[in-house]
């Protein structure tokens, strides 16, 4: 018995212990840093950090920035998951329909902007929605159209992120949801249709009760990938323009920067508690009922 | 009813094949791009192959810039946290699946609850750490802080779960050790999800960019994307030609990579949501 632990301990340890230097510590860290006013500045001199309770905490919430990141974040995953979900759900569908040639193409052509760097891909997005040299606006311009500034105006910043956020994302759920597609047996759909169900009945009826879990596991993931919204912003906007793409990954980030680590970890708790939080609602409202 | 058909079936592919052109378009105009001049890149009306093709923006990547020492940094970091989480989550997964010992569970659970910690709350304490061991701008602490994945642990050990206990107790009875066992028996096994975990590693190492961006702090040390990121917001932004051709550079291989792996790796992907 003993040698039975000492060998799962043995295949444990390698992993175990880089875990704990470089990911448990660090959380714990963080949460103790949120409680002091450490500042970059002080890394060499540890004794000047004072311990201020929740003073970072409260101070967060008369943060005009933070305020504002927030309600950013907040709009980005409001609606930015559920459009996700619908376009992943669609293609999915669509590629599910029996009749579809070429899927594995089709698959593979959706799939390829999850595995592309965020870098690149504002590279081409930038000069796609240049407002001189841009493809998008000269397009448009052929039809008659001036478009807008798109990155560059607070009303049109945000909503370019969120569709570019569900094109360079929506792939992966796709080929989860045409899994759990491929999932439900045939002869449930043979039944209704025996039954008299339309195509619409079907769907509602069949096909999303029974993908009910793949869906839970897609709000989930989405939300807490989406909720720590830093990249789009990062690399497209910088926060801009008047902080109307800043969200609260960039804004910790920033700080961060400042050297207000203490500051900084605090935002990141609770970025982490809106994340448990989501997430525990989504299984509450999805999850099994019975 | 025929018809009917016909025109639903026209419909999805008219569809699927302008969702295809919204998505795969701008990689395709990338790379004819990048073989343009960069007067013909900002022409009005664009134009969708090169009328010119020109080499100009790879030579200048390759010879003014120095993009073959981000690209070898970028292929070792990738690598490097590639074969470690390889190796530490099939050790774990492996324990959780199939060894007893005191802790399992909590160890499981600690890990697993490490998926929902947002990168933001590691950040900071990561870098005063990493700083702190005098790891700053070395290949050491661009690849230890993502050596034990959680993620990793959680497929391994879904997959080894699998594997039945027979085999190993009867390896065990004809008197082969645990780690002989361990590499000899159930490794080979677990082929499929170790390529899955291989492929998803590399890709997300090689894509990966904040944590480079603020660990290499000199130019030899940079990856592809931190190089890239800064030349697109430094002098050379305007430079389209040249940024398209970086752009190209850090795509390619994934690109690869993905084409020739797609099979495994979407087999992969899709399993993770149905459990």
């Amino acid at each position: 018995m003993r040698r039975r632990s000492l060998t799962g301990w043995g295949f444990a340890a390698p992993f175990t212990l880089l875990f704990l230097v470089f990911m448990a510590l660090p959380v714990l860290a963080s949460l103790v840093m949120s409680l002091t006013d450490l500042r970059a500045t002080d890394l060499r001199n540890p004794f000047a950090v004072n311990f201020v309770g929740l003073d970072n905490f409260t101070r967060l919430f008369g943060d005009d920035l933070f305020v504002k990141a927030s309600a950013n974040t907040l709009i980005f995953v409001v609606v930015g998951v559920p459009l996700n979900l619908v376009v992943s759900l669609a293609a999915a569908s669509a590629l599910n329909s029996g009749l579809i040639r070429f899927r594995a193409a089709f698959r593979v052509g959706f799939y390829l902007p999850v595995v592309t760097s965020i870098v690149a891909i504002a590279v081409i997005w930038r000069f796609l929605l240049d407002p001189d040299a841009g493809l998008v606006d000269n397009l448009l311009r052929l039809a008659g159209i001036e478009g807008p500034h798109w990155l560059g105006s607070t009303s049109t910043a945000l909503p370019s992120l969120i569709v570019m956020a569900v094109w360079r994302n929506f792939g992966f759920l796709m080929v989860v949801f045409l899994a759990g597609l491929q999932g439900i047996p045939q002869h449930l759909y043979e039944a209704a249709r025996l039954d008299g169900a339309s195509r619409r009945q079907q769907f509602r009826n069949v096909t999303l009760p029974l993908l009910r879990p793949t869906l839970l596991f897609g709000a989930v993931v989405t939300s807490i990938g989406f909720l720590q919204l830093f990249e789009e912003p990062f690399v497209m906007t910088q926060g801009g323009p008047l902080n109307s793409t800043l969200s609260v990954s960039y804004h910790i980030y920033n700080q961060f920067g400042f050297g207000n680590y203490g500051y900084a970890a605090a935002a990141s708790y609770v970025l982490f508690l809106a994340i448990v939080a989501l997430s525990v609602l989504q299984f509450r409202l999805l999850g099994e009922r019975d | 009813m025929r018809t009917q058909d016909r025109i639903a079936k026209i419909s999805l592919y008219t569809i699927l094949c302008a969702g295809l052109l919204v998505v795969v378009g701008p990689f395709l105009w990338m790379a004819l791009a990048s073989f343009k001049p960069e007067a013909e890149i900002r022409r009005v009306p664009p134009t969708w192959l090169p009328d010119t093709w020109t080499l100009e923006n790879f030579r200048q990547l390759f010879t003014r810039l120095d993009f073959p020492q981000y690209f070898a940094n970028s292929v070792l970091v990738a690598v490097l946290i590639t074969a470690g989480n390889l190796l530490f989550c099939s050790l774990l997964g492996y324990a959780l699946a199939k060894l007893n010992f005191p802790g399992r569970r909590a160890l499981f659970l600690v890990v697993l609850g490490m998926l929902m910690v947002p990168g933001m709350v590691l950040f900071v304490p990561q870098f005063v750490l990493v700083s702190n061991l005098g790891l700053a701008n070395s290949y050491a602490g661009l690849v230890l802080p993502f050596l034990a994945g959680p993620f990793g642990v959680f497929l391994m050990r879904q997959f080894l779960s699998t594997i039945p206990d027979d085999l190993i107790e009867a390896a065990r009875v004809d008197g082969a050790g645990e780690w002989r066992i361990f590499f000899r028996i159930v490794l080979p096994l677990c082929r499929p999800a170790l390529a899955t975990l291989g492929i998803l590693t590399f890709l997300s190492s090689w894509n990966n960019f904040l944590w480079p961006l603020v660990v290499a702090t000199t130019e030899d040390k940079y990856t592809l994307p931190v190089a890239l990121a800064l030349y697109s917001v430094g002098q050379n932004r305007t430079d389209f030609g040249l940024l398209l051709a970086g752009a190209v550079v850090v795509v390619l291989p994934v690109l690869v990579v993905f084409l020739i792996l797609q099979r495994h790796f979407l087999r992969g992907i899709a399993t993770t949501g149905l459990k």
